[in-house]
């Protein structure tokens, strides 16, 4: 029999996953679209007032972003959990969450990635200045792999729930609060003329810190969930 | 030797006997305590000169805050020692907690925004211990969402205790990022309330209460662990004892 090095699981992980979502590429769209949706919804709430949308832009999209995360998180370990593969996953001699994390980061590049690529162009409709929207676009790229890898803890949590969507929330949102913190005062530094690298370390610590704990709870969350 | 007595302590039926002797001399002590804080916060101590007699509502508000933390801490802690050695009572201490935590949590932000409708004018500010609560509050529903959610309490045990260990990695975070949120927002706009070297009357009542307070989380995690040791091994045979020594 031949046996795989850690590496190469990790690699595979990322590759089915990856396949698995181009085979299905129609779903692809859904966080994006709702991404826009949210952010629409804005001005037509509170009307098209130039300075005002500019001063509230940033949040607005962070928000949205964050409200996206939390939308396709739920699929993170679903489809893998239905199907058995997630058991397989548990029992192959690699470290469970190294492989979480190889799944977090496909679920990263297939809903938050995206989004990087959107959010400029929000950005524009919401009249942000083009140097600003480069820093929001900073805090999207260094933020949102933090909200996917909390998100992971609470969706292996809340796995064999059958009503697991509005719980998943309000596990989900008080861990979010930092980050959106960070990101948003990184921006509004930039709209005043501030320097933003302060935040901008600050939020490379938190995805540090979150890349290297939160596979270990996730992991037992799952085996957990399993059991 | 310790951890013998840890697991004689954490037997069930050892524990349903000795906390059943010691809830009467909590329940004494804690009424002792109350009557005495209460008495020297509302009588004897003297008026604040900024405040008047309104400063008074401190004395339930800052132990219920204390509390509210503390008992996150232990939560998570007894939560963790349920995970690591499977003690059942760990489990059940680290879930009992919760919801007198956050009724703890509530109660501060009640009583905070009593407090500070005559002091700021307003019931609430977005200051950063505020928000710090008001999330806290948030934490403490989602763990006792993730228990009442999952059907086998000893795994809904397990995954409330690593929900409430991620928690208190992350509750520093959200402190200071909350705190240093508010002082980039908001800066001088909020004055808060300055803390002038607090007059010894006033203080000695604060730590009373403070410790009439902690006396009663033990009374009532002791009571709800109780109950929930009964409901959850309901054809124990010690129960069975128990019920014959009764009769």
């Amino acid at each position: 029999m031949k046996t795989s090095s850690l590496f190469q699981a990790f690699g595979a992980v990322i590759k089915r996953d990856l396949l698995l979502a181009y085979r299905h590429r129609a779903e692809l769209i859904n966080p994006l679209a709702f991404f826009v949706m949210v952010i629409t919804l804005f001005p037509l709430a509170l009307g098209a007032e130039v300075a005002l949308l500019k001063r509230i832009a940033p949040a607005i999209i962070w928000v949205a972003a964050l409200l996206a995360s939390l939308m396709s998180i739920d699929n993170l370990f679903r489809a893998d959990y239905d199907d058995g593969s997630l058991e397989l996953m548990v029992m192959t001699p690699h470290s469970l969450s190294v492989l979480v994390l190889a799944k977090v980061i496909a679920h990263w590049l297939l809903s938050s990635v995206p989004l990087l690529f959107i959010a400029p162009l929000m950005g524009v409709m919401l009249h942000m200045d083009s140097d600003v929207i480069g820093v929001l676009l900073l805090t999207l790229l260094l933020g949102m792999p933090v909200l996917s890898l909390i998100g992971g803890i609470a969706v292996a949590l809340t796995l064999g729930l059958r009503k697991g969507g509005a719980l998943l929330a309000i596990l989900v949102l008080p861990l979010y609060v930092p980050i959106l913190i960070f990101a948003s005062s990184a921006v509004d530094a930039a709209m005043s003329g501030f320097p933003v690298s302060g935040h901008l370390s600050m939020m490379c610590a938190i995805l540090f810190l979150a890349i290297t704990l939160t596979p270990l709870p996730t992991a037992a969350a799952l085996k957990m969930s399993l059991s | 030797m310790f951890m013998r007595f840890i697991y004689k302590f954490s037997s069930p039926p050892y524990f349903y006997a000795i906390s059943g002797k010691m809830l009467p001399w909590l329940t004494a002590l804690f009424f002792l305590l109350l009557g005495y804080g209460l008495y020297g916060g509302l009588v004897t101590a003297p008026a604040d000169y900024q405040q008047g007699d309104s400063f008074r509502i401190i004395y339930v508000h800052v132990p219920a805050a204390w509390m509210s933390m503390f008992i996150y801490v232990v939560m998570a802690i007894s939560g963790g020692i349920g995970l690591v050695w499977r003690i059942k009572l760990a489990e059940i201490v680290s879930i009992s907690s919760a919801s007198i935590g956050a009724s703890f949590t509530f109660l501060a932000l009640v009583t905070g925004s009593l407090w500070g409708k005559p002091m700021w004018g307003a019931w609430w500010v977005w200051d950063a211990r505020l928000t710090s609560e008001l999330v806290l509050l948030f934490l403490y529903l989602g763990v006792i969402g993730l228990y009442n959610g999952i059907e086998d309490k000893r795994t809904a045990s397990r995954a409330v205790a690593i929900l409430a260990l991620v928690g208190v990695v992350n509750i520093p975070i959200i402190h200071y990022s909350v705190e240093w949120w508010n002082t980039l927002h908001q800066g001088a706009t909020v004055s808060k309330l300055d803390k002038p070297s607090i007059h010894i009357d006033m203080l000695i009542p604060l730590l009373v209460m403070a410790l009439a307070f902690k006396v009663y989380y033990v009374i009532a995690v002791l009571l709800r662990c109780r109950n929930e040791l009964l409901e959850r091994e309901p054809n124990g045979k010690w129960i069975d004892e128990l019920l014959e020594k009764v009769k």
